[in-house]
């Protein structure tokens, strides 16, 4: 999640700034694109155009959504078909042990539980800092908070593999805590925290938001923290929603630092555990496993796409 | 659905308006016992060096006024910031001229880390493989998710459907993904992809099996699993064109190549310059696919820097070499910091323009 996001971010949040008023633009000009209206008329464009957009769908469909088929195939197919033939487009015998055995034998429940438990505790560590961060810095607005925005953004702009070696002594010896976090979920939890990206986004947002609302409810007599809880995060869903989404599926893909921090297996998420079991269980099984692994991503995104999306315009498709 | 109008109902960035006054407070009083460890020593603002004045004279009123529930709510983020990045980014800079061993006291070795470094013979295999996977990146990667881009955004039904799937690769989990191509990558006649190459009459290759043909395979995942995203952010670009444009063009006879070569592309020019030094940024830190496709064999063919930096740390018999690490990882940030730098520049032009 830390290395991820960190130098995606700082396109994330410049494209933020650019992005959305040539969007406007769009929205409100006439609806056509590169091929006008009297281009479409002429039945030498039309036809050539439906067949490139058919090419265009038909490899989308191969690249995009094959693997993900063969993969839904191949969880339910004895190992020996899927060796034998891996292409055939019907498996020979339909094999559902092999879900449970991935399951209840390879212990992938307990993987999947472990990264439920990183995936929620990256989202709230985030969400935590994000929103009092951003709410301090945009709404109470203290004297030093250009000094604060400053160091944060600084961070954008530092690759994340410098932060790799001297995080790891970090969380091998912490400060304050005393102990060491290693093979504890809050190695992976408490660094999440520090993700310039999220909370760039969500003080932006609050810039954004009305400044009367604000000033009607300090004459109520609101104070900071009714004003943060009652005014500002009611009013704050969107932004939730998309930082939301990128900490999940941030925390859901991470591989390297929970690889580093959390060396007992008992501890570890799928994306970690995976690679190490496939030397020790079958094909059938394995695959099984990695189609468990896929659910849940791959749900939320067909549930929450235009999130999704709108997440990926911001440039989430930038890896660290 | 259409993408253009989902990126944000308004805009949450005022363009910027900062860093004006920071420039003279560089004076301001470093040993005044700051109560947030960001000010210390750091410019600050006359603003600020008035309301450090008001506090040092009735820490009451400071406190009264909003400062303290102010402090609070910042506390989160400056610790999270504090112990999780600024510390280890400082740390860095410092362990990189040290000998560190976690047993004994840290040494200071002055630039010894570094020429050992520069002395690995192992250096320059990782640097030609990094720059040989990034090369490739681009010719595999730049052009299709473009004219990918181009031809969505004609589409005029289904238009999510096409998003959708494009994006779809960008969903599945890393790990999940490569250890499934790695299964796909079976160099026997009966992998699934010499399989397919079988159908149309070329013979099976040995993918990863193979010095030569390893990092285009790894290439081609990495193209697979990164270009959804790409297409995305060139969609929303390119249907982001004013299309007065394409009047205009129209008015003077230009046919659809025409326009896609004369007024697309040209209005494309900053986002393809972004994505280009993105890609640069990303790929050189490329780690996930030669630790799990290869761990950096055949023959050292996939040892990229930054598995070179992971070997160096963390799987070394005798220790970590933290030192060497640390000092690879900086040089490496140094070169990148470059091409940061340059990207900086370009976005920030845009959003005065």
């Amino acid at each position: 999640m830390t290395y991820n996001a960190s130098n995606g971010g700082a396109l994330k949040a410049r494209m933020l700034r650019t992005g959305p008023d040539k969007n406007q633009k769009a929205a409100g000009a006439n609806d056509r694109g590169i091929v006008s209206q009297a281009d479409w008329r002429r039945p030498r464009v039309r036809w050539s155009m439906r067949i490139s957009h058919g090419l265009l769908l038909a490899s989308l469909f191969l690249v995009g959504l094959g693997p993900l088929l063969w993969l839904g195939k191949a969880a339910v197919t004895p190992t020996q078909d899927t060796l034998r033939e891996p292409l055939s487009l019907w498996p020979n015998g339909i094999d559902l042990e092999n879900l449970v055995t991935a399951w209840t034998r390879v212990e992938i429940d307990r993987y999947f539980f472990n990264t439920v438990a990183l995936a929620f505790g990256v989202w709230l560590v985030s969400i935590v800092v994000a929103t009092t961060g951003g709410y301090a810095l945009s709404v109470l607005r203290p004297a030093y908070r250009k000094v604060v925005i400053g160091l944060v953004m600084a961070t954008l702009f530092v690759p994340a593999v410098v932060l790799l070696v001297p995080l790891y002594l970090t969380i091998l010896n912490p400060p304050l805590v005393g102990t060491s976090m290693i093979n504890t979920f809050w190695a992976v939890w408490l660094p999440a925290g520090a993700n310039a990206f999220n909370v760039l986004l969500v003080m932006r947002f609050f810039d954004s938001l009305p400044r009367e609302v604000f000033e009607a409810a300090r004459m109520d007599g609101a104070g900071p923290f009714r004003m943060f809880w009652s005014v500002v995060l009611p009013m704050s869903k969107p932004i939730l929603g998309v930082v939301s989404i990128f900490a999940i599926i941030g925390a859901w893909k991470d591989f390297l630092w929970p690889l580093l921090v959390l060396p007992d297996p008992a501890m570890q998420p799928l994306s970690v555990r995976l690679p190490a079991l496939q030397k020790f269980i079958e094909l059938d099984v394995f695959l099984a496993a990695l189609a468990i692994s896929t659910i849940i991503p791959v749900v939320l995104f067909l549930v929450f796409q235009r999130m999704f999306l709108r997440g990926a315009g911001l440039g989430g498709a930038v890896k660290g | 659905m259409s993408t253009s109008s989902t990126t944000t109902e308004r805009d949450p960035i005022p363009s910027g308006h900062e860093g004006t006054d920071s420039a003279h407070g560089a004076d301001a009083p470093a040993g005044l016992a700051p109560q947030v460890p960001a000010e210390r020593g750091l410019a600050t603002a006359s603003a600020p060096r008035r309301a450090w004045v008001a506090w040092l004279n009735a820490p009451g009123r400071w406190a009264s006024s909003g400062g303290l529930s102010t402090l609070i709510f910042l506390m989160p983020l400056l610790l999270s910031f504090g112990l999780f990045s600024w510390w280890p980014i400082v740390r860095s800079a410092i362990m990189s001229v040290q000998n560190t061993n976690l047993v004994d006291e840290p040494t200071f070795v002055g630039l010894e880390n570094f020429q050992q470094v520069l002395s690995d013979p192992l250096l320059g295999t990782a640097v030609l493989n990094t720059l040989y996977f990034a090369a490739l990146a681009l010719v595999l990667g730049y052009p299709v998710p473009l004219a990918a881009a181009v031809l969505m955004s004609e589409v005029r039904k289904a238009k999510g459907l096409y998003s959708a799937l494009a994006y779809l690769p960008v969903v599945i989990p890393p790990v999940v993904s490569v250890l499934l191509w790695k299964f796909f990558y079976d160099a026997s006649p009966t992998g699934v992809f010499n399989t397919v190459l079988g159908w149309v009459g070329i013979d099976p290759q040995p993918w990863l099996q193979s010095a030569d043909s390893a990092m285009p395979s790894l290439v081609l995942y990495a193209t697979w699993a990164a270009a959804g995203g790409t297409i995305i952010i060139y969609l929303a670009a390119v249907i982001g064109v004013p299309t007065e444009l394409y009047d205009a063009a129209e008015v003077d006879g230009a046919g659809i190549w025409r326009k896609v070569w004369h007024v697309t592309m040209p209005q494309l020019r900053g986002i393809l310059l972004v994505t280009f030094i993105l890609q640069i940024i990303g790929t050189a830190q490329v780690f996930l696919e030669p630790y799990l496709f290869t761990n950096g064999g055949p023959a050292n063919s996939t040892l990229t820097v930054l598995l070179l930096i992971y070997r160096y740390a963390f799987e070394n018999s005798l220790g970590g070499d933290y030192g060497a690490a640390t000092a690879l990882s900086l040089m490496l940030a140094g070169v990148l910091a470059v091409f940061s730098a340059i990207y900086f520049r370009i976005t920030r032009s845009w959003s005065t323009s």
